[in-house]
């Protein structure tokens, strides 16, 4: 975890570039610094290498104040990919991705063997690319170099200065969900840096929003989204995504639906243990899944009550197979037509082959219906009815 | 005057050849320890006015008087100071090729990418690390377009040698200009002048294979 207590910065010439800063950065998160520019987003950034010294205030990474590490092993354990790629042009990719290894003194067959697991992790061939120069590759495989060579050395936290800024859309996206799946594997604490507030909504888990030096607002994109803090905000994230969030409220899917905690249950328990299960959450239907998650059916209470003296029976033998379930990101309102055409009270959400996801009560629909009206900015709809 | 012409000088060179090597041999030994100090000396210099922008404008003037001095008159200065011979000559040498390889390393280091400066010590160099790894190999196209620079003049000013004691192709240019014997100072001249297209071409092939791998993002 990343802490800045009371930080301050200011420039010789009195220029205050960070006002009493205090933030937290979570571990295992995206964290993205957004702001217009000169809002002192990048000068934060760089306060967490010490590229850059604070004037006052303190900084903490996994509860220890940085000021008392030595800033060239400090930054030899934090990634960085700077903004506008930042390769050496003198050396080859395989030397490039080595820089921070090489530094620690690794020895050259480990150095060599991450070398080529991290080319593959990023869908560069390491035969055809480890002995390239830079500019024999393009935009995209260069930032992607850049931001493996940040993960050489396997930092615990990795800074990203608008990493993707100077490519082409099509690249930039590439990348920006290259990122998302590798740290879905890598969970690194990643500060992310950008001007972009579409990536900012993509790629974060947590939004800071910085304006004059100070933060604006902090919190899940969703959050910002919903509910901007004060006029800079709904200004900054800008009207059209706010109406295009509203749109898509419209086109709320079954994810966002989904009942807290469906019950659910091997095909191997007896009918005595469904009923206790039951009785202790309250629910009067369970759902039967596999060890690997895929939905089998469904039983209701009736069913397991209705067989309840035989006791060589299993919920696999009293249960009744998923005639209606619907994929996960259907819009809602596909699933509640199937609802109220089939009379249903529940609908399971499936991924992929079957694997449940979870489940849509009539009391999920409401709930969240509830949220949506109970809104402020939905007020007006409120009043209009 | 008998003996002139092509022919002349092929058989004054057939005749003299090992005294016309040995000159030559002489030549490069001053050349080489001249360039060789400008080196040792220029290239720290030219880190530090990278480094300091305040001292620059102080070391490049100073290094531009030595330069603006004419040739004779530098080595007659240093005759005075530092009295006949070898050593003068290739202290001579040395302040001449000084200008251009200071310069070139400043102005090589300057042009080097600030971004690629910030990633070299973002990714954990030291200052050290960052001009050894980075810096210099990236500031080295520069460096070789001094060095050339350097030894051609350096080669140039060579031929001065005789008249403050020291060796070299100017001894032969000297005698023949003193006997008013063509041969000789073809004999000279033109093995001066080879040595330094030579040193032109080679240097420049050197700095060509930097410039292959040189690019701007």
């Amino acid at each position: 975890m990343i802490r800045f207590t009371g930080v301050n910065k200011e420039y010789d010439d009195g220029h205050q570039v960070l006002k009493d800063l205090n933030l937290e950065v979570k571990e295992g998160e995206i964290t993205v610094l957004i702001g217009p520019s000169g809002c002192g987003k990048t000068t934060t950034m760089k306060l967490i290498n010490r590229l850059i010294e604070p004037s006052s205030g303190r900084i903490e990474i996994g509860g220890k104040d940085i000021a008392a590490f030595d800033p060239v092993a400090l930054r030899r354990k934090v990634g960085y990919v700077i903004q506008h790629i930042g390769l050496f042009p003198h050396m080859t990719i395989a030397q490039n991705v080595a820089v921070v290894p090489r530094l620690l003194r690794w020895d050259k067959s480990k150095t060599a063997a991450r070398v080529d697991e991290l080319l593959s992790m990023v869908g560069l061939e390491p035969k055809v690319y480890r002995n390239r120069y830079p500019s024999e590759l393009s935009g995209g495989q260069q930032q992607r170099i850049g931001v493996i060579r940040a993960l050489a050395a396997d930092p615990s936290i990795i800074l990203m200065d608008e990493p993707f800024s100077a490519l082409d859309p099509l690249s930039r996206e590439q990348l920006q969900d290259e990122l998302i799946r590798l740290q879905h594997e890598l969970k690194k604490t990643i500060v992310f840096v950008t001007h972009d507030m579409d990536e900012a909504i993509k790629l974060a888990d947590t939004i800071i929003l910085m304006n004059g030096g100070t933060i604006v607002q902090t919190g899940h994109p969703d959050r910002i989204l919903r509910h901007p803090a004060n006029d800079f905000v709904k200004n900054f994230i800008g009207k059209k995504r706010l109406q295009e969030e509203g749109r898509r409220r419209v086109f709320t899917t079954v994810d966002q639906v989904i009942a807290d905690q469906p019950v659910t249950a091997l095909p191997t328990r007896g009918l005595a243990e469904a009923v206790k299960m039951m009785e202790k959450k309250r629910v009067d239907t369970l759902l039967i899944v596999d060890p690997s998650n895929r939905l089998l059916g469904t039983v209701s209470i009736y069913r397991v009550l209705d067989h309840y003296g035989d006791e060589g029976k299993t919920l696999a033998d009293v249960m009744t197979p998923v005639r209606h379930a619907v994929k996960t990101n259907t819009p809602l309102s596909v699933a509640l037509n199937l609802m109220s055409e089939h009379q249903l009270s529940n609908l399971p959400v499936v991924r992929g082959e079957g694997e449940f996801v979870g489940l849509i009560t009539r009391g999920s629909v409401v709930s969240h219906l509830a949220d949506v009206y109970a809104n402020p900015e939905g007020g007006e709809e409120v009043h209009a009815g | 005057m008998n003996r002139s012409g092509f022919a002349g000088l092929l058989e004054y060179v057939r005749e003299n050849w090992p005294h016309l090597l040995s000159l030559t041999w002489d030549h490069v030994v001053m050349v080489l320890c001249g360039l060789g100090l400008a080196l040792i000396v220029g290239i720290p210099l030219g880190i530090l006015c990278a480094r300091r922008e305040k001292l620059a404008p102080v070391i490049l003037a100073a290094a531009n008087v030595v330069q603006v001095l004419p040739s004779l008159a530098l080595l007659a200065l240093l005759m005075i100071v530092l009295g006949l011979g070898f050593k003068t000559i290739v202290v001579g040498l040395f302040l001449y090729s000084l200008l251009p390889i200071i310069r070139n390393t400043y102005v090589g280091l300057k042009q080097v990418d600030a971004g690629i400066a910030e990633a070299g010590k973002g990714v954990g160099m030291s200052q050290l690390q960052l001009l050894a790894k980075v810096q210099l190999p990236l500031a080295m196209p520069f460096l070789a377009a001094g060095l050339r620079l350097a030894a051609v003049i350096a080669i140039g000013v060579a031929t001065l040698a005789p008249l403050i004691g020291g060796d070299g192709l100017g001894r032969e240019i000297y005698s023949g200009l003193n006997m008013r014997n063509d041969v000789k100072i073809y004999a000279g001249a033109i093995p001066a002048a080879a040595l330094a297209i030579l040193a032109d071409a080679l240097l420049g092939r050197w700095q060509g294979r930097f410039g292959k791998r040189k690019v701007r993002l």
